[in-house]
């Protein structure tokens, strides 16, 4: 599964697209460990945007659970944006919001992350 | 029931971990809502007050989910019974049959998914237990099955040593993976990842199929555990299912505490094709409108994310009945 980078400031946003589900969430989480190895106090923050993602099963739930224990063990942040709505109810339902940083948008991400972040991406 | 004719389920207990009671301030609280809603009419009959209670007030608000631990009765037509563990639910199924057959000349199969404590706690109420004719018959694929049990009736714990039951109670061994004939049923077990472990049974008769997985956590990074599990369910009428957490505890503050999400069973089902999912196991702490927005918030996942086939959703409850 592919994860598309972009870097505003300290903050990479990583956007990725389709299913997240037992046959793809084993390559999202190949793909996002490089950038989480780098999500440490100091260095990357990370904001995944979800825009283009339809679906996203308990397994893709679970990468996202555990790069996010990661992230706080390293001192980094992480979060996650721009969910589609069928995506926003599923993340309610699995309670999903009160446990992971979720936002409405990358630039509503980025406002909480990084205020450098933010004036980088409005620049653009 | 002839023994030929479809498989029903009936559930005598479906809360997790221990049982739970309402408090009377909650039947208060019931009463006041139902009371409120009823103001202006004509409910002076018990059939007008029932019909209203039924297509007027929400289930969370006209009765409750329940509270007795896990019990749940096959019922298969045949005169012996057959039941999944022995929770709680089994004082009240034992005095249902007493009321109903006598309290003698009965048999029981009965399929443990595991010993601990709640899972057991109903078997010195049960009382065909304390008659010479009965015969109990208590399947499970644990070493330390019958020891559980012996050790439950031993002082101090309780009054009645095991030896002092007068039913003949015998305990059998079963093999995981392995398919048995008991009263009818065509039953395999499987083992389940639970502290101390545990397994779901699969029970089978005349093309209907009945999953009983209960105190089950699914790594669901374990692919090919997983597949087992899909595999299990395979085409099933009904899954029961423990869905005590959600799943963001389950994979969270509560990973490896030994149970799963309604979730996972959603998508377990799914994938295994199955028909009916039956939230079951319910967590203590959640009260019946806590249980009932779980109930509605499963069959809208289930709506969003539905492939060709639906999945019926459902949540169980203490003297529910599921015709299959």
């Amino acid at each position: 599964m592919d994860l598309t980078p972009k870097r505003y400031a300290d903050t990479v946003v990583l956007a990725t697209a389709g299913r997240i589900d037992h046959s793809t969430s084993e390559g999202f989480k190949t793909a996002l460990a490089p950038h989480l190895a780098r999500c440490t106090a100091g260095q990357d923050r990370i904001l995944i945007d979800l825009a283009g993602v339809e679906y996203i099963s308990s397994v893709g739930l679970r990468v996202l659970m555990l790069a996010s224990k990661q992230a706080k063990a390293q001192g980094g942040t992480i979060g996650v944006a721009a969910l589609q709505p069928d995506v926003k109810e599923i993340f309610d339902i699995t309670r999903f919001t009160m446990v992971l940083n979720v936002f409405p948008s990358v630039r509503e991400g980025l406002a909480q992350l990084s205020p450098p972040a933010l004036a980088a991406f409005d620049a653009t | 029931m002839p023994p030929d004719a479809g498989l029903r389920v009936r559930f005598w207990g479906t809360r997790g971990s221990i049982p739970v009671s309402m408090t009377s301030a909650e039947i208060r609280r019931k009463l006041i809502a139902t009371l409120v809603r009823a103001a202006g009419r004509a409910l002076d009959t018990p059939e007008k007050a029932a019909s209203f209670l039924e297509r007027e007030v929400d289930f969370a608000v006209s009765h409750t989910f329940g509270g007795n631990s896990s019990c749940v009765q096959i019922v298969t037509g045949s005169t012996d019974y057959v039941l999944c563990d022995l929770g709680s639910g089994a004082r009240v199924f034992g005095n249902d049959v007493l009321a109903a057959r006598g309290s003698g000349d009965h048999t029981f199969h009965v399929f443990m998914s595991h010993v601990h404590w709640d899972h057991i706690m109903g078997f010195p109420f049960f009382l065909p237990i304390y008659t010479p004719t009965n015969h109990i018959r208590i399947y499970g694929c644990h070493a330390e099955l019958e020891d559980a049990f012996r050790r439950q009736h031993a002082a101090p714990f309780f009054p009645v040593d095991f030896a002092g039951l007068s039913a003949r109670i015998e305990f059998v061994r079963l093999e995981p993976g392995r398919e048995y004939e008991v009263a009818g049923l065509s039953v395999k077990a499987k083992l389940q990842h639970h502290s101390g472990d545990s397994y779901g049974y699969r029970f089978q008769r005349a093309g209907r199929v009945v999953v009983y997985s209960t105190d089950a956590e699914h790594k669901q990074d374990d692919l090919a555990e997983v597949q087992g599990f899909v595999e299990f369910f395979r085409d099933a009428d009904l899954v029961i299912f423990d869905s005590q957490y959600s799943l963001a505890e389950a994979t969270s503050i509560k990973e490896d505490w030994g149970h799963s999400s309604n979730i996972v069973g959603l998508e377990l089902c799914q994938r295994a094709h199955a028909k009916r999912l039956c939230l079951y196991h319910h967590e203590p702490l959640s009260d019946d409108h806590k249980i009932a927005a779980l109930l509605a918030e499963t069959r809208r996942l289930e709506e969003i994310t539905r492939g060709d086939r639906r999945v019926e959703i459902l949540a169980a409850y203490d003297g529910m009945e599921i015709a299959l």
